[in-house]
């Protein structure tokens, strides 16, 4: 239990004094895993014998000084992001058995820097989601309370970094899929700037909003991550060119002075109470460290969940219709001519949540539709990013909610899609945007379930970010990670 | 109403592959004819996860085709997604471009029945292309199964949409050979029909002759030659002529050539046609130019048809029939303009290129470009005509051998024995035999009858096998003649 407890740079230490080696990690996790697995359910499939043999490879890298910040630390991947010849289901049975012929840019990264996968993690089917229960393969469970949701899409990887069943993990965001989770479960997660993360080999869901990022217990160690993450890739046309800074020198900067925006309207109706309560302690922490809180105005953030599901479901539309059961996945056995079997396919292949976003985006793209909606949302996204673009005039960072309320109960959203569409209210703007947010732990409820923060920064703004989130976190403390009775 | 007294509106759409050595979004080749799904990878079959990464030669070659057709390049252009199912379409959505292409606002100009016709082109935009489906059976619903080949698929496409300013179906398949001309004059596409690297969709419509409005158009389907663009027209516009004439409306759809039985047969209605929902591509970023960019690409262009027409007729006086010709055909033009480069009658050339060499060429089903006759080797042979080594008879002759063997004119005309005989003693005695042998015509002849002279020749150019000069032939044999009488 020690050394689960431990974050990914107090292993790296570890790891470095060789007080430990990579393989005693990943035993040490696999047993975690075996263990409380059953509970959790954070994986869709386990790769013990790949990480078993990737940690002995790190602990040469070890001995060899070729190691990097993160060798030798394993690491949890949501199951969107392909991985060489093995299972890469998107929470679906439509790709129930697709074994990818390649790696995603990511997932060669931390093969490339000897990052152990312990496995690919459960998820909303194709990032559809707020809580898992969209998944073919059925949810994951808050290890705060196994009777509510850790959220989602990657709830999954959010629930096995807060149930210990790894140090980090692989999310990937689209309008709130890595800080919702990170906030129901407790834990840090970071939705980088637009571009900052090559998206190759990330089925996509919606292409302009999707990022991939990292989720950990601190700041600290999504530095870490983010620094592995972050670079240009010639296989992604949208990943931005701009040199990569350090993000662990961002950790420890003196925040005097900073100026942290709150919006107007963000803790009015609809808020948790005590969701408002500890944003405001969060606030007053900020204060406190010597940042100036500002008043600013997101005028068009009350038309960001439109816009958001309008996008996002336009975008799904189209990139959802290659699972047509001709070249891989799902193929339904009715073939009697390629009309019926691309129909049986996708009727089969693809749950509810998934069938209503393709209606819903199939709608807003038709002809006589197109301007109303698509087009509509298309401006209101221009405007959205307008608001940012004043505020971050005003401030250096926006302090708001993560989510309306903290972990909700299995069952309670589900049959209401417009009710689990909310729990994206605050966290939509941001991928809208392009730019960066993260979500960090900062109170808990009277029942003991956590409660985040949101901070979000302008465009590659990730530094002030971080050094903001690591010093709201010194100020805030730590909440712990259940335990699970093992 | 006859036909006649409609004004038929014919608008073209071509699609035309770009010959880039790879494919639009990704590094697998675009050659042909190899192995199914040989040439390919995940991104462009695909597959989850996948990004496309434009391949920049695409882009300068669809500039050049639209600097080639006079088009105004955009500094700004996007890509679109064009959703919809096929099995040959990995992606179900093709990569196109909507409503700001690369290209807008150009012209293909040609000449048809003696009258300049200009054509506007409203947009040529870039797009992939998809994949082939192999069907078991002899047509798609007696197939038991299908096969797909993704060799093809990604591979670059340029769409080029023309204004419906074609009057006639022959007007329709001379701008479709204009258009290959400039293609390949451009080098970015080598447009075979045969093998689908050129293609065409027309839209066809009727108007009482004087009308301005137009009729309703169908559009026109697997036409997969020049030939077939003009029949499936012409038989289009009887039947939709019929059609009016008979008090019926047209009905707007799409409609298949069936090149066999010559007729158009319905494909899908109005009602059954796509919503495409285009949208803006998010996987790709805009393509922005440079001025200096398309400068450069403008100034590297080589010398269209159009150009090279007005130069033939000024530079080598050519008539406009033999300029039109030459220059219409790229291959045939830089031919032409090789032998000019060591022969300067240039009328005696085009004569020669139109007449004895377009005559091998069908005959032997040769390509020019395969043509064994060097250029050098085809003026050596003007010149041997010119200095009277050979007669004009013979250097067919002497042309056909080389045409087959690539041996150089003077070989040939050497191993063959087929140097003009011009000695004034050998002349008079085959004149001699000759006369003695024709006694019947040669009477005839000198009865008056002077027609027979040509007979007589004829006859010693046969007895010489053709090597007697032919004017030496005719002095000597009427110097013979007269002193008989």
């Amino acid at each position: 239990m020690e050394l689960l407890k431990k974050s990914a740079l107090e292993l790296r230490d570890l790891l470095d004094k060789r007080e430990v080696s990579s393989r005693e990690i990943v035993e040490t996790y696999l047993k975690r895993i075996e263990a409380v697995e059953p509970k959790v359910k954070s994986f869709v499939t386990l790769t013990a014998e790949e990480a078993l043999q990737a940690a002995d490879k790190a602990d040469e890298m070890i001995k060899e000084k070729k190691a990097g910040l993160l060798t030798g630390i394993p690491i949890a991947v949501k199951d969107n992001m392909c991985t060489y010849h093995v299972e890469t289901t998107c929470g679906s049975k439509m790709l129930e058995n697709f074994k990818p012929p390649y790696d995603a840019t990511v997932v060669a990264n931390l093969k490339e820097t000897g990052v152990p996968v312990l496995g690919k993690t459960n998820m909303d089917e194709f990032a559809m989601g707020s809580s898992t229960e969209t998944s073919y393969y059925g949810p994951s469970r808050n290890p705060w309370d196994l009777e509510r949701v850790p959220g989602g899409s990657s709830g999954g990887s959010a629930a096995a970094v807060a149930a210990m069943e790894a140090p980090l993990a692989l999310g990937s965001d689209t309008g709130g899929s890595i800080r919702q989770p990170a906030s129901l479960t407790g834990i840090v997660g970071v939705k980088p700037t637009y571009g900052l993360v090559s998206r190759y080999g990330l089925i996509a869901f919606a292409s302009s909003l999707d990022q991939i990022g990292p989720f950990t217990r601190n700041v600290a160690d999504s530095a870490a991550l983010l620094n592995l993450l972050s670079g240009y890739d010639p296989k992604d046309t949208t990943s931005l060119p701009h040199a990569r800074p350090d993000y662990m020198q961002a950790l420890g900067k003196d925040i005097k002075g900073l100026k942290v925006g709150v919006a107007k309207d963000s803790l009015g109706d609809g808020l948790d109470k005590e969701v408002a309560a500890t944003v405001k302690k969060s606030i007053d922490a900020f204060a406190s460290l010597g940042a100036e809180i500002v008043e600013i105005e997101l005028p068009h953030s009350e038309y960001a969940l439109a816009t958001y599901y309008l996008v996002a479901t336009a975008e799904a539309s189209s990139n959802l219709a290659r699972f047509d059961g001709v070249r891989f996945g799902h193929r339904s056995q009715e073939e009697k001519d390629s009309v019926t079997m691309f129909k049986h396919t996708r009727a089969e292949g693809f749950g509810p949540e998934v069938k209503r976003r393709i209606m819903l985006g199939t709608y807003a793209l038709s002809a006589g539709f197109y301007d109303a909606y698509y087009l509509k949302a298309l401006k209101a996204r221009t405007l959205i990013k307008s608001d940012f673009d004043a505020a971050f005039g005003k401030v250096d960072i926006i302090l708001s909610p993560t989510t309306p309320s903290v972990a909700f109960k299995f069952g309670e959203k589900i049959s209401d899609p417009l009710a689990m569409y909310l729990s994206d209210v605050f966290t939509t703007t941001a991928n809208l945007a392009g730019i960066p947010a993260m979500s960090m732990p900062a109170g808990l409820t009277t029942n003991g379930l956590p409660i985040g923060v949101q901070l979000i920064a302008p465009a590659l703004g990730e530094e002030i970010m971080l050094s903001a989130a690591y010093a709201l976190e010194k100020a805030v403390g730590t909440f712990g990670l259940p335990t699970l009775e093992v | 109403m006859p036909l006649e007294d409609y004004t038929i509106v014919i608008g073209l759409e071509v699609h035309s592959e770009l010959m880039t050595k790879s494919k639009l979004f990704c590094g697998c080749s675009t050659s042909f004819g190899s192995e199914a799904n040989s040439q390919v990878c995940p991104v462009c079959l695909g597959l989850p996860g996948t990004l496309p990464v434009l391949n920049k030669k695409a882009v300068e070659f669809a500039v050049r085709a639209g600097l080639a057709l006079d088009c105004n390049i955009a500094t700004f252009s996007k890509f679109d997604r064009k959703n919809y199912f096929y099995p040959d379409l990995p992606k179900a959505f093709q990569v196109s471009q909507y409503d700001i292409p690369i290209c807008q606002k150009g012209h293909v100009d040609f000449i048809v029945n003696g009258e300049k016709k200009t054509v506007g082109v409203t947009r040529v935009h870039l797009e992939e292309e998809a994949g082939k489906s192999v069907h078991s059976g002899a047509t798609i619903s007696t197939s038991d199964f299908s096969l797909e080949d993704y060799n093809r698929c990604g591979i670059p496409l340029i769409e080029i949409v023309s204004e419906p300013d074609m009057r006639s179906p022959e007007e329709a398949r001379i701008y479709m050979e204009t258009l290959r001309n400039i293609l390949r004059y451009a080098e970015v596409s080598d447009c075979k029909m045969e093998e689908g690297s050129l293609r065409c969709d027309a839209n066809i419509s009727l108007m009482p002759k004087g009308a301005t409005k137009f009729g309703t158009r169908t559009e026109i389907k697997n036409m997969n030659s020049f030939r077939a663009v003009q029949k499936a027209l012409e038989y289009e516009a009887i039947r939709q002529a019929a059609c009016l004439d008979r008090g019926e409306k047209i009905v707007q759809e799409t409609r298949t050539w069936d090149d066999a039985a010559g007729v158009t047969l319905p494909m899908r209605s109005k009602e059954e046609a796509h919503d495409y929902r285009y949208f803006p591509e998010p996987d790709l970023v805009p393509i922005v130019l440079t001025t200096e960019y398309i400068d450069k690409i403008k100034n590297d262009l080589p010398e269209l048809p159009v150009a090279k027409f007005h130069r033939y007729i000024t530079e080598y006086a050519l008539p406009e029939y033999d300029a039109d010709l030459i220059s219409a055909n790229k291959d045939l033009a830089t031919y032409f303009e090789a032998v000019l480069e060591n022969y300067k009658d240039a009328k005696v050339v085009s004569n020669w290129l139109m007449g004895e060499f377009m005559r091998l060429l069908n005959e032997h089903e040769v390509e020019i470009t395969d043509v064994k006759v060097k250029p050098k080797d085809l003026a050596k042979l003007f010149e041997l005509q010119d200095k009277g080594t050979i007669s004009s008879k013979i250097a067919k002759t002497v042309f056909e051998e080389m045409f087959i063997s690539g041996k150089d004119p003077e070989t040939v005309v050497k191993e063959k024995g087929l140097v003009q005989i011009s000695d004034v003693s050998e002349i008079e005695k085959i004149v001699a035999d000759v006369i003695k042998n024709n006694p019947d015509p040669v009477a005839q002849y000198l009865e008056g009858k002077e027609k027979v002279l040509g007979f007589l020749v004829g006859q010693v150019m046969k007895f010489s096998k053709g090597k007697a000069n032919p004017q030496m032939a005719n002095d000597y044999l009427k110097k013979a003649l007269a002193e008989l009488k």
